[in-house]
């Protein structure tokens, strides 16, 4: 059964200060969901809500079609921007506590411990106090922590900071196999790169506002005028002339250039190939941070 | 799960934790080996009965009296035993005690004849155990919920402080990480208790001192259950002090109203436990009932309906004062900008609960 995750105008208040507005969006099962915004933008709020942490003054989180409640966050994973665990206990010792916590009996708890920090490559030092462990492995033991239940939904605030690149793949890696396993995943970050290269759905919130929601694919389509690259065999400097063109970058034999949305591109490439020789002619897709930068602008 | 059964996970874990804790583990063995040293020492220290140097004509009435008696030619040679320390005392013709520096009570007792005594208040207690048991019974609540209201404060700190009450709080009802925390608070201040009362009924026995105990037993009885919610009434106080702060160093700052609710009471039940209309409020008031009032029964001033109301009203007490602190815990649990002001955290609940 595939099952989606909703959040329905959410509003939320601190004081006077209104940090959520009519926040509305979902993370479908299977997929990736990359949360991107500023920092201050809203994230953590809204992740906080999702996970009953923090209660929303309106609005609603509903899971398969019906309200969140207390029984199904318990099958949630939760990674908290803020990290931490118990210094003073071990690994495999407080991952467990938390399996429990999180309502798996003592013999599945040690199992799935076992399983997960072998698996984060932390199977060598899970006896070991957390409090001694290096910064990455306890990120490591951190990403064990939230997922030693087998949630059937990922949130994670900020999976990937502070990671060094090794640990990067490994949860990458992980996170792959829960979405492909049918697990909605949502996961916040400022590294845009990070987010483009992983996430299969988008959302941009800005200022408490969802600025934009979508598939990357649709988001590439709907927030950016056609865009293209032409590679000629001489000076491209032409382009300028064309009507409609708006070049954006120019670089001798190289142009980067926008049409207005709805017009042909074809003219262009006809008048390139009257001139000599085109090496290249292709779209240009608009990077994240190029939709990030147009929709929180 | 439910919240009970959260409540367990939570309660374990703070007893396993702190059953590896080295600081607790020696405190223990320490207050142990002073409630051995307390009850099996004195009694050694005060010796068997005396030698007593005598000639024959003078030794009949010590040796009924069960002391030793050592049978000497004349008083002088009497005298010398006492000077060579071969015997603790002598008596000569008079008849006279002799000893180097110290009367022997038990010599003279021998010798003198006594009046009947006829007590008519019989359960009127000795002045120096009527001194003590006050002392001890304030001291042992005193010491025990301010040690493990501390650890409480301190647990619920850390939690804040490494920030793992945010997952914490997204499993498991803020409700039950706090009746976790009182609940192994309190099973561990009741078993070091138990056992350091164990280790002294023991030396009790051992020292010959049984008299007392059984003087002793109706007042420890009712100290149990005064002492467990008096303890859970602090411990929700603890907890709640221990949310409002951000970090271990402004434990101290927060802590001061808790601090002065378990002082104040002691002070007043040391300095006043003579003073029977003092004695009688102070029986009454939840902060220092858990002690007021076992002594009073101890003493047999309090009539037998006395401790059951008392019992209720601390229990009412304890009640709010978890409702209290439950909700200041949960209002100020997140907060980890700085320290919580009360009102605030009473005012915000910020999780769905």
């Amino acid at each position: 059964m595939t099952r989606t995750l909703r959040l329905d105008g959410v509003d939320r208040s601190f004081g006077d200060r209104q940090v959520l507005r009519n926040v509305s969006f979902e993370v479908s099962a299977g997929r990736m969901t990359g949360f991107v915004g500023a920092n201050g933008a809203g994230k953590t709020t809204t992740m906080r809500i999702i996970l009953g942490v923090l209660a929303p003054d309106a609005g609603e989180v509903s899971w398969g079609g019906a309200t969140l409640t207390r029984q199904d966050r318990r099958r949630f994973g939760y990674m908290p921007e803020e990290r931490g665990l118990y210094p003073k206990m071990t690994t495999r010792e407080q991952v467990a506590y938390l399996g429990r916590l999180h309502g798996l009996d003592a013999a599945a708890a040690r199992r799935s411990t076992d399983a997960l920090l072998d698996r984060v490559g932390l199977g060598e030092r899970g006896d070991d106090l957390l409090e001694t462990l290096s910064l990455g492995n306890q990120q490591r033991a951190q990403i064990a922590a939230a997922l030693v239940h087998d949630p059937e939904v990922l949130v994670l605030d900020e999976p990937f900071s502070g990671l060094d690149p090794l640990a990067v793949e490994t949860v990458v890696a992980v996170l792959r196999e829960r979405a492909s396993a049918g697990a909605p995943v949502l996961f916040s970050s400022h590294q845009l790169d990070v987010v483009e290269r992983l996430c299969d759905d988008l959302v941009i919130i800005g200022d408490g506002v969802i600025r934009a929601a979508g598939s990357r694919q649709q988001l590439r389509d709907s927030y950016t005028v056609p865009r293209f690259e032409l590679v000629v065999e001489h000076d491209a400097g032409w382009v300028r002339d064309h009507p409609g063109v708006t070049v954006v970058e120019l670089d001798g034999a190289r142009v980067v250039f926008d049409l207005p949305a709805g017009t042909d591109e074809q003219p262009v490439l006809r008048a390139a190939l009257a001139r000599g020789p085109v090496r290249a002619f292709r779209p240009v897709s608009p990077s994240l941070t190029e939709i990030f930068r147009e929709v929180t602008q | 799960m439910n919240v009970t059964q959260a409540t367990r996970l939570v309660a374990e874990r703070e007893i396993r934790v702190k059953l590896r804790d080295r600081t607790f583990l020696f405190g223990t063995l320490f207050f142990l080996l002073i409630a051995a040293a307390g009850t099996i020492l004195p009694p050694l220290f005060a010796g068997g009965p005396s030698t007593v140097a005598v000639t024959e004509s003078l030794a009949a009435p010590l040796r009924a009296a069960g002391l030793e008696v050592r049978v000497v030619s004349d008083d002088r040679a009497a005298e010398q035993a006492v000077r060579d320390d071969d015997a603790d005392a002598a008596v000569v013709t008079g008849p006279a005690v002799l000893a180097m520096d110290d009367a022997p009570d038990d010599v003279v007792r021998a010798l003198s004849t006594q009046p009947t005594v006829r007590l008519l208040d019989p359960d009127a207690v000795d002045p120096v155990v009527a001194f003590l048991v006050p002392f001890v019974f304030a001291f042992v609540f005193f010491i025990t919920s301010q040690t493990f209201g501390v650890q409480i404060a301190q647990s619920v700190i850390e939690e804040k402080q490494t920030r793992i009450v945010e997952i914490l709080v997204a499993a498991v009802p803020v409700r039950a990480l706090l009746a976790g925390k009182v609940v192994a608070g309190a099973i561990l201040a009741f078993a070091q208790i138990a056992l350091i009362a164990l280790v002294a009924v023991l030396g009790l026995q051992i020292g010959d001192s049984g008299g007392l105990l059984s003087l002793l037993a109706p007042a420890i009885g009712w100290f149990v259950p005064f002492f467990l919610i008096g303890f859970v009434l602090l411990a929700a106080m603890w907890a709640a002090a221990g949310a409002l702060a951000n970090r271990q160093e402004d434990i101290a700052a927060v802590s001061t109203p808790v601090q002065l609710a378990v002082m104040l009471p002691f002070f007043a039940v040391i300095f006043l436990n003579d003073n029977a209309t003092a004695m009688r409020v102070l029986s009454y008031l939840p902060f220092s009932s858990p002690t007021a009032m076992p002594l009073r029964l101890f003493t047999g001033d309090a009539a037998g309906w006395e401790p059951i109301v008392s019992l209720v009203l601390l229990v009412l007490a304890a009640g709010a004062f978890l409702l209290a602190g439950a909700r200041v815990y949960e209002g100020s649990l997140l907060r980890t900008n700085g320290r919580t002001s009360l009102r605030t955290a009473w005012r915000e609940r910020e999780t769905i609960g």
